[in-house]
């Protein structure tokens, strides 16, 4: 299923929901442009919500640290909401799961940003 | 099975990023038919997933001139991927290990990674359009030669020594 993206306002933070397949591709394509999109309109403190993203190859990963250091660059935040089984197991293998700060209750992931 | 049920696919694909879902959807298809559960498919498709990726970008350096050939091989013990570019082809030990402190943050580099973390055996050969032929394999259910140590490529850890 290809990929899409809606994103909201809670508070301060853009909560970012995907769907679908983060892959090479469109889906790698989409994440980037969302995101830049934000950064360009100042939004800097950005949840990614992946619960329905059950399939992210190595270009999505690429995808997802791209997104975290141009989020840094702009000394924003951007951190990661209900990883499924198979997206949680490749950031785990790939030693990523320790970079990314990793959450499973939105509000309390809200609530984390400084 | 006998040895004279060996099983051989061969196709020629397109230097495009559509043919990395499809190659991936035809191992798919074969890895069912030869048995494999849900989550062992994943895995030997995201790995012919990567290793055409690696074939798109790495090896073709994505130019539509020239091709990517994949081919499989079911055997009585397992099933044997093979992808192959038209690149000038690496060494695996001159790629970069994704999990050094250094390359954590980098944005590509962990396709070879993922497939030898996935498969159970996986090697670079130089092949025989000049390019790189990437091999690897993965037993099949209940594989009476299969090794015991780690024959599902679960966790990516093992042969963690010479991960990249």
């Amino acid at each position: 299923m290809a990929l899409h993206a809606t994103y909201r306002d809670v508070g301060q933070v853009t909560v970012i929901d995907f769907g679908g397949k983060i892959t090479l591709g469109d889906g790698s394509a989409l994440l980037r442009k969302t995101v830049r999109q934000l950064l360009d309109d100042n939004r800097s403190k950005i949840l990614i919500n992946l619960a329905d993203v059950d399939y992210i190859d190595s270009s999505g990963i690429g995808e997802l640290v791209h997104a975290y250091t141009s989020v840094q660059n702009r000394e924003g935040e951007l951190k990661l909401l209900h990883l499924t089984r198979k997206v949680r197991d490749l950031l785990q293998i790939t030693k990523l799961y320790t970079v990314f700060d990793v959450h499973t209750d939105e509000a309390a992931a809200v609530r984390s940003f400084r | 099975m006998a040895q004279d049920e060996n099983k051989h696919l061969e196709v020629v694909l397109d230097t495009q990023v559509e043919s990395v879902n499809l190659a991936e959807e035809m191992c798919l298809r074969v890895a069912e038919a030869a048995g494999f559960d849900e989550e062992m498919c994943y895995r030997i498709g995201m790995s012919v997933r990567e290793g055409v990726i690696n074939a798109f970008h790495y090896g073709n350096q994505e130019r539509p001139d020239k091709k990517i050939h994949l081919a499989l091989d079911i055997t009585h013990e397992k099933l044997v991927i093979h992808v192959m570019d038209e690149g000038k082809g690496f060494k695996l030990n001159d790629v970069p290990d994704p999990l050094a402190e250094e390359n954590i943050l980098s944005t590509s580099g962990r396709g070879i990674f993922l497939m030898r973390a996935f498969m159970d055996e996986f090697d670079v050969v130089s092949g025989k359009t000049g390019g790189a032929e990437i091999i690897m394999s993965k037993w099949l259910p209940g594989a009476v030669n299969a090794p015991t140590n780690g024959a599902s490529g679960a966790d990516g850890e093992k042969d963690s020594g010479k991960a990249h």
